[in-house]
């Protein structure tokens, strides 16, 4: 059975159109991350299946359940926020016991439950602590122990790393992954980070301006984006967008007068279509010959570096190669590059579309 | 040299003022211990006389001449100050509470006419509160005393300022965990908010037991007399005045209300500053 | 600002609602409108009948030298009162601000005045400058400065303006200090690394940046003076000798419940009423309607 199912998802704050329309099929246990800039209607969507909005249409089902209609705590979910929003009279034993308690439960089944839920968190010596004597790592263990105690069908996470520092941040990752694939309870995790997406999500839903763009799993998305926004957002640095015209009936592309081969691949489209020639920064080779790109600036990384050029007509490449022993290229040296031809994506330059080859 | 003798100017200032605001306050409590034929002879000493201060005892127990014992004062005061603190935090937090965690309609014009309070003491609107009162029989009672000042809207201000800063995160979770209004308002919101309601208290306090005009107004038996109401009467007298024991009463009629301003004195800034604006 | 999470359901709060609402409109705006009603009426000598007269009340008012010469008095006592307590808290708390030991000795010894009811300020001023009894009136009569508030009314009008400002000093002092408390210390370090220093870095940096606070005491010490000093005026000396000290307030109390004259005195509620929506709309102007909403 599905673990939660969105149909036909709609939200809209007066005319403000926020979320058009989403339709959504998680499967049991899985872990979904959502995953946009800010505004892209990625929040909506949680507090609409967590409840704290009502959609405008479309249904939510959870665990084959219509929820759409219910009250939040009539869902059977948890949800951690991104400021944990734990009670800050409570000590951490109340915070995760609050809510067994609203439902009725005898103590010692709620004992049972904390005690069960701090094992698994490491929490057992700070029970009674109040959470503003808890460091922030540990404050965010608080909020999954108090969604963890009420052994919900579904996990609600809502940027619950973006106020760690990043070394606390990697960790956590971590344990929150480990922890979901133990629960084996279906959540939906929402993020605009991308590294964050790319570690945690059994799938991705990539969400630009209130529409879903590319649900797919994370090497899907990043081997083949479905359009130009993904390709951009996803992968750092953002991929290369270059604008060019189909050649050599659809197995060629030129970039201002330098021809790009693609490969054994054909691309059905006219001579003269005009196209993204799409290509990332790690994929792209220095070359003996070929063409001539001024270098702007260099940023080295330590292993890395990263090569900033720009073309006397304003289309600006960046590489990233290793460190080569010699030093990298001074400013205003010319650098001449490869594209490897099974490492191009082609997008339609007036829709943005992705453009397999036929 | 010069550098440390210029730092102290601003220490000198500033004592200078602690004198200047304490001496009103040091003449009566000196004033207080000694004979009133002295005093009434401009012969009064900055340096009390220990052996008066049994004039405490007689203000309290039996009065002065012309007004009643003291202890029935200050019990009508206390009661007065104590009535209208907690009857005015017990009325306001509901009402705060519905119009910042509620969409229910004719809110915003509750709340204005709440809001309009404000813009209407007790002096634009001396005679016909006064026939209200009466109308209601409620002159010379403990409960037109105190109940119409429990109406007004500085406290439901000061309240919904607090509520509005609780993070709506806070909010999300109690409902996710199953809290409907009224126990989020006992289980999260008041246990959150006992710094300001401890604020609050102070100023509710100190605005009660400060009261002249409204008493003065609606309790003309001297049974309801406040000790604020009791120590104007006394120096009104001009002849024959017991000097020491108006003092002493002076005295008496500031200790609770700065005694609590003073033991509270955290909270009360804090809650006055961040509510106020 | 509104709250982005609420509870659902219209008949709970209203039911906490309610109470406030019922004792709003019974004892604050019942009476108000019917203020503004008397205000425009008219009762025979004997109090038997009313009639509806328009303005004339208003019209009479503002005829009336006496109330003109109110308004005026009024408007003096106000302004010396807001001036010397704002000035002096304001220069109490600079100082207590700057970075010197016992700070928070001082803010308690500084304070405390706060808790001092207005009637209760006028008795301890009148103890102290009593000419007979007082310590300072006694010793101004003695080195030959003639002294007694009791017959002269400037000296009068001096001494209901020194305890009605004494008494509020601390609350503006409280605000004060917590505003430049408020200004981040690194802007203030900014301004010593681009060289303002003494009077001129408070004048182009702290006290800008103080404005705020300022004119919301500007309107709360207004509103202090005009009204709440009632009890202090009138425990000095019921508004004399004369008329020397009687501001509009004690002449809507004298005029309506002691010389029981009806519509003139609602036609003086009113217009105090009128003074204090003026001064609420301007501290909307200043502050913003955030200030309050």
């Amino acid at each position: 059975m599905a673990g939660l199912t969105l149909d036909g998802l709609r939200k809209s704050f007066g005319a403000n159109e926020i979320l058009k329309g989403v339709d959504l099929t998680l499967a049991d246990g899985e872990m979904l991350v959502i995953v946009g800039a800010s505004g892209c209607g990625k929040s909506t969507l949680l507090r609409l299946v967590a409840g704290l909005e009502t959609p405008t249409d479309g249904r939510i089902l959870i665990d084959g359940r219509d929820v759409t209609q219910l009250d939040p705590s009539a869902r059977d979910i948890a949800m951690v926020f991104q400021n944990y929003a734990l009670y800050p009279h409570m000590s951490v034993y109340e915070n995760m016991a609050y809510g067994l308690k609203i439902r009725g439960l005898r103590k010692a089944e709620i004992r049972a439950k904390v005690d069960a839920a701090s094992s698994l968190l490491g929490l057992e010596a700070l029970l009674d602590r109040k959470p503003r004597q808890l460091s922030g790592g540990q404050r965010q263990r608080v909020a999954m122990g108090r969604a963890i105690v009420r052994d919900p069908k579904l996990f609600l996470f809502d940027e619950p790393l973006s106020n760690l520092d990043a070394k606390l941040r990697v960790q956590m990752r971590g344990e929150i992954r480990r922890l979901q694939r133990r629960l084996k309870v279906t959540s939906l995790y929402v993020t605009h980070d991308q590294v964050e997406a790319m570690t945690l999500g059994d799938r991705l839903l990539v969400m630009h301006q209130g529409v879903p763009v590319q649900l797919a799993t994370p090497t899907e998305i990043f081997e083949r984006p479905a359009d130009t926004y993904v390709a951009g957002f996803i992968g750092s640095p953002a991929m290369n967008l270059l604008t060019g015209l189909m050649r050599r009936n659809g197995t060629a592309i030129t970039v201002e007068d330098t021809e790009f081969d693609l490969g054994p691949q054909r691309y059905a489209l006219p001579d003269g279509h005009p196209v993204f020639l799409g290509i990332r920064p790690e994929h792209v080779a220095l070359a003996a010959d070929g063409m001539a790109w001024p270098v702007e600036v260099v940023e080295l990384l330590g292993s890395e570096m990263l090569v900033h050029a720009t073309r006397p007509g304003g289309a600006t490449l960046t590489l990233r190669t290793p460190n080569p022993p010699s030093g990298g290229p001074g400013m205003g040296e010319a650098i001449r590059v490869a594209f490897p031809a099974d490492r191009i994506h082609v997008f339609d330059r007036a829709s943005g579309r992705r453009i397999e080859p036929a | 040299m010069r550098r440390s003798a210029l730092h102290l100017i601003p220490h000198a200032v500033l004592i200078l003022a602690i004198l200047l605001f304490a001496l009103p306050i040091w003449i009566a409590i000196a004033g207080s211990t000694q004979d009133s034929a002295a005093i009434a002879r401009g012969e009064v000493s900055l340096v009390p006389n220990l052996n008066g201060l049994s004039v405490y005892r007689d203000v309290l127990l039996d009065g002065s001449a012309g007004a009643g014992p003291v202890w029935r004062a200050l019990l009508v005061s206390a009661g007065m100050a104590l009535a209208i603190a907690f009857g005015k935090i017990a009325l306001s937090l509901p009402s705060a509470y519905a119009v910042t965690f509620f969409r229910f309609p004719f809110r915003m014009t509750a709340f204005w006419l709440i809001f309009l309070t404000l813009m209407l003491p007790v002096e634009v609107r001396l005679i016909p509160t006064f026939q209200v009162m009466s109308s209601l029989d409620l002159i010379n009672s403990f409960t037109g005393l105190t109940i119409p000042l429990i109406a007004s809207a500085t406290a439901t201000l000061l309240f919904r300022q607090t509520f509005l800063a609780i993070p709506d995160e806070l909010v999300e979770a109690a409902r996710m965990d199953g809290a409907g209004p009224l126990r989020f308002l006992r289980d999260i919101v008041i246990p959150v908010s006992g710094a300001n309601i401890a604020a609050l208290f102070v100023i509710l306090f100190v605005y009660g037991w400060n009261q002249y005009l409204w008493p003065l107004l609606v309790a003309t038996d001297p049974k309801l007399d406040t000790v604020v109401i009791g120590i104007v009467k006394m120096i009104g007298v001009d002849t024959a005045t017991e000097w020491n024991k108006v003092m002493a009463t002076a005295v008496l009629a500031l200790i609770p209300p700065v005694a609590v301003v003073l033991l509270m004195q955290r909270w009360f800034v804090k809650g006055l500053t961040e509510g106020d604006k | 600002m509104e709250r982005r999470t609420l509870f659902p359901g219209k008949l709970l709060p209203a039911l906490l609602i309610l109470p406030q609402l019922v004792l709003t409109l019974v004892f604050f705006l019942w009476p108000a409108v019917q203020a503004i009603k008397s205000s425009l009426e008219r009762e025979d000598a004997f109090g038997t009948s009313t009639e509806f007269v328009g303005l004339e009340n208003f019209a009479d008012l503002f005829g009336d030298p006496l109330y003109v010469a109110a308004i005026g008095r009024t408007a003096l006592f106000c302004g010396c009162v807001t001036l010397l307590s704002m000035g002096v808290a304001l220069g109490l708390a600079v100082l207590a601000d700057t970075e010197i030991r016992g700070r928070a000795f001082y803010r308690t010894m500084l304070i405390w005045p706060y808790a001092v009811a207005p009637a209760m300020a006028a008795v301890l001023w009148v103890l102290m400058f009593h000419p007979q009894i007082g310590l300072v009136g006694a010793w101004l009569n003695r080195i030959g400065i003639d002294w007694d508030y009791k017959l002269d009314g400037t000296q009068a009008m001096a001494l209901v303006i020194l305890a009605a400002a004494w008494k509020q000093i601390s609350y503006n002092f409280i605000f004060f200090l917590a505003g430049l408390q408020a200004i981040p210390k690194t802007i203030i370090e900014a301004a010593r690394i681009d060289g303002a220093r003494g009077f001129r870095r408070f004048r182009t940096i702290v006290l800008p940046l103080l404005m705020p606070t300022v004119y919301f005491l500007l309107v709360v010490d207004l509103v202090y003076a005009a009204f709440e000093t009632f009890a202090t005026v009138y425990a000095v000396n019921a508004g004399g000798p004369g008329q020397s000290t009687q501001t509009l307030v004690l002449k809507v109390y004298l005029d309506g419940i002691v010389n029981a004259n009806v519509g003139s005195s609602s036609a003086q509620s009113v217009v105090l009423m009128v003074g204090v929506i003026v001064l609420c709309a301007l501290q909307f102007r200043f502050l913003g309607r955030k200030a309050v909403t």
